[in-house]
C-alpha cells in the first residue's frame, strides 16, 4: 500500500479503526484532539460510535462498557486527562477488560503546558491507579509507530485481557510524516466467552467485576493477574537498537527523545566517539536484558528524558548499578536538542559521569 | 398443585445480604419481575452500583457489571452504544447517582440515552454506616450530620426528577415509593414501563424509588416506612415527572 | 540529501500549509520527509513555525534548530532564527513586512516582497506559496515538476477550486528576479 502522508494523532485514529475499533470516547484537549476529531468525521460513516463525553471520567467508564461487551475501544486524552481517567483504568485493570487508551502527553504537574513531555512515565508504567496492576506500555517514536503500535496495542490487549496504553508525546501527535496504514483487520479477532452480551438463554450470568470482599479470592486473583504479567514480560518486550554492538556509551531514550538522540550519536559517531542507542519500544514491560547485556560492556548509560528523570531508574534497575547512569533533560514542554545530547555523550566519552 | 407464587427468573438463587427490612429487596424483585414479564432476559445486561446494591451483580441472574462510584450511566451508555439491541438498565443509589455520579446522570439523560435506570433514594450512605447523602432531609441525623442536616452550611437535598425534568431530552422520569401495598403495585407498573421504553426505543427513562433504611435510620422497618409516608414522600412527592410519548399523543 | 527548512510568521498567513505543500510534494519524490508544526492556543494571530525536513535518510528529531533554509513571513521571526541558519545555508524574507536586510555573511539571502506581489495578483493570502516558489528556484529542495498533484493532496477536498491560485503564485515567486 502506498504512503500517504498524516498526522501522528490522526494515524492513530485511522490505525485503530482499521483494527476493529468501532467505539471512541474523549473528552478535548491539547495536543491530542486531532484523534477524538478524526474520529467524529470517520466513525458514524462505518457504523461506529463517536462520543464526546462529558469528562475524562465518563469517557473511560464508556470503554469500560463496550470493553465489558466484548468490543474493541478506545479513549485518547493528554497528561491531564489521563490522570482523571486512572480511577477507570484500575477498574479495567482488575476486571481484566482490553482496552486502547492513548496518551500523547504534555508538560506537567497540573494543568502544566501543551508542549511535549514525557513526565507521565511513572504513572504509565508503575501503576497510576490504585491496586496492583499493570498496563502494557508502548512508545512510538514516528507516525508510523503510531499506526503499528495502536494497531499492536489492541492484538496485546485482547490476548493478555488487560489494558494497553500508547503513551506518545504532542510532537510525535502533531507532526505529519508519510504512513503505511494497516491493512482493514477482519479476522483473528481473539474470542471473548467472558463477555456480557446478554446470556441467551444459553449459559450461567457472565459478571465483570473487580470487587472480592474476601480476601483469599482478591489474592488469587491478583497472583493469576501477575502470571499472566510474567507472559508478557517473557514474550512481548520490543527494542530498537542502533549502533549499540561496539558501542562504549549506550544512550537510553524512548519516542522524541530517542528521535533527538539518534542525531547526537550520529554527530558522536562522526567525531569517532562510539555512541549506541537502546531506544524501548516497550516501557511495560521494560527492555531490561537489552540493558543489562549493554552494562557489559559500556562505559555508562545516559537517560535522554523529558522528564526529572523518571526511566532512569528503570535503567539503573536493570543494570544493576553496574555502571553509572547520567540523565540528560529538558522539562515543561522543552526538548533537549541534538547538540545538548551530544554534549552529554562527550562528557561521559571523557569519563565524566 | 397450581404455582401461585415464585422467584421471578431474573433473579439468582443467591441470598441477598441486605439488612432486615431493607426495601432493596423489593426493588430487586419488582425489577426482575419486569424483566421476566417482558421476556427479556436473556438479552438484558445489568450494571451495578458501588452502595449497599454493589452486589446486585451476584442476585441478578442476566449478565452483570459492576461500576465503579457514580459510573453506572457511562458504563451503561457503553455497552448500549456497543449492542444497541440488548437492554441495558442501572440499578443505583442516592449517593452514587446525585453525588459522585450527578455528571454521568445529567449527561445520560440529555443524550435521551436508551437505558433504564432504577435509583434508590433511602436518604442516606447505608453500604459506608449512614453518612449524610445528597437527598438526605434538612435536619436529618447522620453519621456526618450528627447535629442533623444543616441547609445553610451543607445545602438543600437534590430533587432528582425535578432536576432531570428540567432537560428536553429525556423520555420518562417517575418517582414511586414501596413503603406500602399500593405504592409497590405502582412501583411495578413504572419500572416495567421504563424497561418496556427502552425496548420500544424511546430513550431515557428513570425511576426514582423512595425507599427506606431501618438500620441506619436507627428505627424498626415498619417506623421507617411510617417515617417515608411522614418525611420522605412530603419532600419527594410521587408521580411522573416526564412522559415524553404522552405528552406528545396528546 | 538531507535539507532542513524553517518557515515562520504569523498565525494566518499560512506557513503550516508552505510546509505541508513542500512536505507533500517531498513524498511524491520518493523522499523521507517529516513536518512538524508549533502549536499553541493561539489560532490566528500568534506567531507560528513549522519545521520540515526533506531527505534521502530517514529522519532523526523531525525538530528543526539549525536550517538549511529559512523563510521568514515576520520580522520577529526573522530576528528569532536568523543566525541559527547553517553557514552556506538559506534565508527567504518577505520583504514587504520586514524592512531590514541579513546581517549574515554566510548565507544566501533572498528578499521578495510577497505580501505584495500577492495582492497585486489579486491572491492576497497566498504570500507564502509566492515565497515557496522562490524557494524552488533557489534551493531545488523539491521540483516544480508534478506541483499540481501535490497541491491537490494538500488542499482540502471543498478548496481544490484553490489549486490554480496556489500554482500562480507558486509560479510568480520561481520567476520573481532578485
Amino acid at each position: 500500500m502506498a504512503k500517504v502522508l498524516m498526522k501522528g494523532n490522526e494515524a492513530i485514529a485511522e490505525s485503530a479503526i482499521r483494527s476493529g475499533c468501532r467505539h471512541y470516547f474523549g473528552y478535548p484537549i491539547t495536543p491530542q484532539t486531532e484523534v477524538a476529531a478524526y474520529m467524529a468525521k470517520r466513525m458514524p460513516k462505518i457504523g461506529g460510535t463517536f462520543l464526546q463525553a462529558e469528562s475524562e471520567i465518563s469517557a473511560i467508564n464508556m470503554v469500560y462498557g463496550v470493553s465489558s461487551a466484548g468490543k474493541r475501544v478506545m479513549t485518547s486524552s493528554s497528561s491531564p486527562g489521563v490522570s482523571l481517567k486512572q480511577e477507570g483504568i484500575s477498574y479495567l485493570a482488575g476486571s481484566d477488560l482490553p482496552a486502547l487508551i492513548v496518551n500523547v502527553q504534555r508538560g506537567g504537574p497540573g494543568l502544566g503546558g501543551i508542549q511535549p513531555s514525557q513526565s507521565d512515565y511513572f504513572q504509565a508504567t508503575k501503576g497510576g491507579g490504585h491496586g496492583d496492576y499493570r498496563l502494557i506500555v508502548l512508545a512510538p517514536a514516528s507516525v508510523q509507530e503510531m499506526a503499528d503500535l495502536t494497531s499492536k496495542a489492541f492484538d496485546l490487549a485482547d490476548k493478555y485481557r488487560m489494558p494497553a496504553m500508547l503513551l506518545a508525546d504532542g510532537t510525535i501527535g502533531q507532526m505529519m510524516e508519510p504512513v503505511e496504514l494497516p491493512e482493514e483487520k477482519t479476522d483473528g479477532f481473539v474470542e471473548k466467552p467472558w463477555a456480557v452480551t446478554g446470556t441467551g438463554g444459553k449459559r450461567e450470568h457472565n459478571i465483570i467485576n473487580s470487587l472480592y470482599l474476601v480476601p483469599e479470592e482478591l489474592e488469587k486473583k491478583n497472583l493469576e493477574r501477575y502470571e499472566r504479567y510474567k507472559l508478557v514480560e517473557q514474550n512481548e518486550v520490543m527494542v530498537e537498537e542502533y549502533l549499540t554492538d561496539d558501542a562504549d556509551i549506550c544512550v537510553v531514550a524512548f519516542g522524541i527523545a530517542a528521535r533527538v538522540s539518534k542525531n547526537a550519536i550520529n554527530a558522536a559517531r562522526a567525531k569517532g566517539i562510539k555512541a549506541g542507542l537502546i531506544r524501548p519500544i516497550t516501557l511495560w514491560p521494560f527492555p531490561k536484558d537489552a540493558i543489562k547485556k549493554a552494562a557489559e560492556k559500556v562505559k555508562g548509560f545516559i537517560s535522554v528524558e523529558l522528564s526529572m528523570g523518571q526511566m532512569i531508574e528503570d535503567i539503573r534497575l536493570a543494570e544493576e548499578c553496574r555502571k553509572p547512569v547520567v540523565l540528560c533533560n529538558r522539562v515543561g514542554g522543552m526538548i533537549p536538542s541534538p547538540d545538548e545530547v551530544l554534549s552529554a555523550i562527550e562528557k561521559a566519552e571523557g569519563g565524566e559521569f | 398443585m397450581a404455582v401461585v407464587f415464585s422467584k421471578p427468573k431474573a433473579l439468582t438463587d443467591a441470598p441477598l445480604h441486605y439488612c432486615p427490612g431493607c426495601t432493596h429487596g423489593i426493588i430487586h424483585r419488582l425489577v426482575a419481575e419486569a424483566i421476566d414479564s417482558l421476556g427479556i432476559l436473556d438479552r438484558t445486561v445489568g450494571v451495578a452500583p458501588v452502595g449497599c446494591a454493589v452486589m446486585s451483580y451476584d442476585y441478578f441472574s442476566c449478565d452483570m457489571v459492576e461500576a465503579a462510584h457514580g459510573r453506572a450511566p457511562a458504563v451503561a451508555t457503553g455497552l448500549k452504544r456497543a449492542m444497541p439491541d440488548r437492554i441495558i438498565f442501572t440499578y443505583q443509589g442516592d449517593g452514587d447517582l446525585a453525588s459522585i455520579g450527578m455528571a454521568e446522570t445529567v449527561h445520560a439523560a440529555t443524550r435521551n440515552e436508551n437505558i433504564t435506570v432504577i435509583f434508590v433514594n433511602n436518604a442516606i450512605y447505608g453500604m459506608t454506616g449512614g453518612q449524610m447523602a445528597p437527598t438526605s432531609l434538612p435536619g436529618q441525623v447522620t453519621q456526618t450530620s450528627p447535629y442533623g442536616r444543616d441547609v445553610k452550611t451543607v445545602g438543600y437535598p437534590i430533587k432528582v426528577c425535578e432536576l432531570l425534568s428540567g432537560l428536553d431530552a429525556p423520555e420518562y422520569i417517575e418517582r414511586v415509593a414501596v413503603n406500602n401495598v399500593k405504592n409497590v403495585m405502582k412501583a411495578k407498573k413504572a419500572i416495567k414501563k421504563a424497561f418496556q421504553n427502552q425496548i420500544e426505543g424511546k430513550g431515557f427513562s428513570l425511576i426514582e424509588v423512595v425507599s427506606s433504611c431501618p438500620t441506619n435510620w436507627g428505627m424498626t422497618p415498619q417506623k421507617a416506612l411510617d417515617w417515608v409516608e411522614s418525611d420522605m414522600i412530603p419532600y419527594y412527592p410521587l408521580g411522573v415527572y416526564r412522559d415524553k410519548s404522552a405528552k406528545e399523543a396528546e | 540529501m538531507y535539507t532542513q527548512i524553517l518557515i515562520a510568521g504569523f498565525g494566518g498567513q499560512g506557513v503550516l500549509f508552505a510546509g505541508k505543500v513542500l512536505a507533500y510534494k517531498g513524498l511524491t519524490e520518493e523522499k523521507q520527509i517529516s513536518w512538524l508544526p508549533s502549536y499553541g492556543p493561539e489560532m490566528r494571530g500568534g506567531t507560528a513555525n513549522c519545521s520540515v525536513i526533506v531527505s534521502d535518510t530517514p529522519v532523526g528529531s523531525p525538530i528543526v534548530h539549525d536550517p538549511d533554509i529559512l523563510v521568514v513571513m515576520n520580522l520577529p521571526s526573522f530576528d528569532k532564527y536568523e543566525n541559527a541558519v547553517v553557514p552556506g545555508g538559506y534565508a527567504f524574507v518577505d520583504s514587504t513586512l520586514i524592512d531590514r536586510k541579513s546581517e549574515r555573511s554566510d548565507i544566501s539571502a533572498f528578499y521578495i516582497p510577497a505580501t505584495k506581489m500577492a495582492r497585486g495578483l489579486g491572491i492576497p493570502t497566498l504570500a507564502n506559496m509566492i515565497m515557496i516558489g522562490k524557494v524552488i528556484r533557489e534551493t531545488g529542495v523539491i521540483s516544480m515538476d508534478g506541483l499540481r498533484d501535490a497541491l491537490a493532496k494538500t488542499v482540502s477536498a471543498k478548496h481544490q477550486d484553490l489549486i490554480d491560485a496556489n500554482l500562480k503564485a507558486i509560479e510568480a515567486g520561481y520567476s520573481f528576479e532578485g
